[in-house]
């Protein structure tokens, strides 16, 4: 089992002021770059940390919001490739759908892969509905361009003879040549987020790892058995290495400890999904039957239903305690023994996985407290996880 | 609904009333509420208004990306049924296809009325002609939209899953077609001088997606149009004011000389 720390960057000081959304429409003046860059380099601080501590570093992107300053997953990524020597760096990820230039992001993964001496591990990104917006891609095309995009940058960066032609649907280039050649061969792993079977079954026929985020004990069975299924199918071997979950981890010398940072990292549940209605599903973005029922619903039950109990009631994501959390399987919380055991037990009612994506940082928890969190969890937690398997 | 086939596609079509033919091309949405609308056309007409691919129940070939492609299936449908002396009428994004249409051939269009259309870029960079409708909250975008949304807006609440099922297919199809560049094709001013043939520009007063100053200048773009405003009307004054609009393009269009 591996492990990885992830945090989104939030750019929290400004959360007071967003009322009704935190995206899209949230004015830069909110942003004071010397706040800004205080939180950026402790974020980095943390990642760095995780050298020392043994745990992976995970980032992400997201635009126009200020639940997640890190509007370019691999910038991040460049300043750690040189600054940490040992972990895997995994970008989860590229928006590739939205990118207007899939060479480009060839040329950052296999940069990063090579400064990294073959660190990176590359997520492709689908894109959460409101960041079209921002891209201003056409969403209902946005699977096609995605697709292109992966073929696109997997052929480029295993291309080593001089130009090839592209002439897809939506991308053009008529020498692609990346240099550099990246470090792993054939190319680094890839990755991709995944919120539904559907998505899991295509994942799966192309062997790409699968992280799978914010889906809990209920949604989350569902999507790992696509995901072996279809391998299965397609005669492709199912390791554990290719399923990924995320939990948010709040680890303490005591129960109370543990929680009191989980509640703190909870911030980013609390406050990612707050978006004005009319950018919540883009029309062409979901398919027909999920659009028509939106427009029953006035859009409201677009988004509902995605965070449940075990006992399958629908939680409220703004108001979610840290016992609904746990109770719902997002969230690893208490000392480090709870958390091996909540750990192991969704472990044991999914069928397994092999990495742990731990977001150790989120909302208003703040250096000192990640720093900790991050330290007892290396100590007391890590030297165990092989052990859920057992 | 009655289908045409058209080569591999096959449209949802109504067609109704007997006459002179008139082809009423749709905008994005609102495709049920025309109902009045049709009945008023059809008194006077033979109205033939397909769903335009992607739309509704009707199949779209993975192909047909741009509002091109939909310009030339019509101009292929007037061909296949020998349609001569048409009067082409579309709104909103209908409009824009019907201008496409007639820069293409004119050969088969007698006149043309187009109702707060889109389709066209006239101001600058930075000025936005065309309502963001994609970005508005709902209520604005209906206050836009309608000049009575209590009354023109549609209660989606009650309705069955297929019917639905094809609104949302008219928006996913309409963002397909119109989301970049949004809702206009930046050649296609240069080319209105070719729409030689009588044009009624009709436009609601009260239009908050596409202003009366924007039909204004589309007016004067075309060679040989007259605009007319319908009061007490947005976006869709078809849809607010059936019988007024449906009697402008009967006297425009029965007229001998404008």
């Amino acid at each position: 089992m591996k492990v990885w720390h992830f945090s989104e960057m939030a750019y929290h000081p400004a959360w007071p002021q967003l009322g009704e959304s935190y995206r899209v429409i949230v004015p830069s003046r909110l942003y004071d770059p010397k706040i800004g860059a205080d939180l950026y380099h402790r974020y980095l601080d943390e990642w760095a940390l995780c050298d020392e501590l043994g745990i992976n570093i995970m980032t992400n992107e997201h635009h126009a919001t200020a639940t997640c300053a890190d509007s370019v997953c691999t910038i991040p990524m460049a300043i750690l490739a040189r600054e940490t020597k040992k972990v895997r760096l995994l970008a989860l990820g590229m928006p590739i759908g939205n990118r207007n230039d899939p060479i480009r992001v060839a040329e950052e993964y296999a940069t990063i892969d090579v400064i990294s001496r073959g660190r990176l591990e590359m997520g492709f990104v689908k894109g959460v509905p409101f960041e079209i917006s921002p891209a201003n891609t056409n969403p209902a095309e946005l699977m096609e361009r995605f697709w292109e995009a992966h073929d696109l940058i997997l052929k480029a960066m295993t291309s080593h003879d001089g130009p090839f032609n592209w002439e897809g649907r939506h991308f053009h280039y008529r020498q692609v040549n990346v240099w550099p050649r990246p470090w792993q061969q054939p190319h680094p792993p890839v990755w991709m987020p995944v919120g539904s079977p559907g998505s899991a079954s295509e994942a799966a026929a192309r062997s790409m790892t699968i992280g799978v985020l914010n889906t809990g004990w209920v949604r989350t069975p569902a999507i790992y058995e696509a995901y072996r299924k279809t391998a299965a199918e397609t005669g492709r071997a199912v390791t554990l290495d290719k399923l990924a979950y995320m939990a948010l981890i709040g680890v303490g010398e005591t129960r109370e400890e543990g929680w009191r940072r989980a509640d703190q990292i909870l911030g980013y549940s609390r406050t990612s999904g707050i978006v004005a209605p009319q950018f919540m599903n883009p029309p062409g973005y979901a398919s027909d039957a999920q659009s028509a029922q939106a427009l029953k619903t006035s859009g409201a039950g677009f988004r509902a239903g995605r965070i449940q109990s075990r006992d399958g009631r629908n939680l409220d994501p703004r108001t979610m305690t840290v016992a609904d959390a746990i109770d719902a399987g997002l969230v690893f919380a208490g000392t480090p023994d709870d958390v091996f055991d909540q750990m192991r037990a969704f472990y044991d009612h999914v069928g397994g996985f092999g990495h742990l994506l731990m977001m150790g940082q989120g909302g208003l928890l703040d250096h000192k407290e990640t720093v900790a969190n991050l330290t007892l969890f290396s100590r007391e937690v890590l030297p165990r996880v092989g052990e859920v398997a057992a | 609904m009655e289908r045409a086939e058209i080569g591999e596609i096959s449209l949802e079509v109504l067609t109704a009333g007997e006459g002179r033919t008139l082809l009423f091309l749709h905008g994005g949405d609102y495709f049920a509420q025309h109902r009045e609308f049709f009945e008023r056309l059809a008194q006077r007409w033979r109205v033939i208004a397909p769903r335009h691919p992607g739309f509704g129940g009707s199949t779209r070939p993975d192909g047909f990306r741009t509002v091109h492609d939909l310009a030339y299936l019509y101009l292929d449908l007037l061909d296949r049924q020998d349609l001569r002396d048409v009067v082409l009428v579309g709104s909103s994004f209908g409009g824009w296809i019907a201008l496409e249409m007639c820069v293409r051939c004119l050969q088969r269009v007698g006149r043309v009325v187009l109702i707060d259309s889109v389709g066209v870029k006239f101001g600058g960079r930075e000025a936005r002609d065309i309502a963001d409708v994609y970005a508005l909250p709902n209520a604005e975008l209906l206050r836009r939209m309608f000049f009575d949304p209590a009354r023109a807006a549609p209660d989606y609440a009650g309705l069955d899953n297929d019917e639905a099922t094809s609104i949302a297919r008219d928006r996913a199809a309409t963002a397909l077609y119109g989301w970049r560049p949004y809702m206009h094709n930046p050649g296609l001013c240069q080319w209105l001088h070719r729409v030689r043939v009588p044009t009624l520009v009709i436009w609601g007063e009260n239009d908050g997606i596409v202003g009366p100053g924007y039909g204004e200048k589309l007016c004067r773009s075309l060679p040989d149009a007259r605009f007319q405003i319908i009061r007490q009307a947005g976006h869709y004054p078809q849809i607010e004011r059936a019988g007024e609009v449906a009697d402008a393009v009967e006297r425009f269009a029965r007229a001998e000389v404008l």
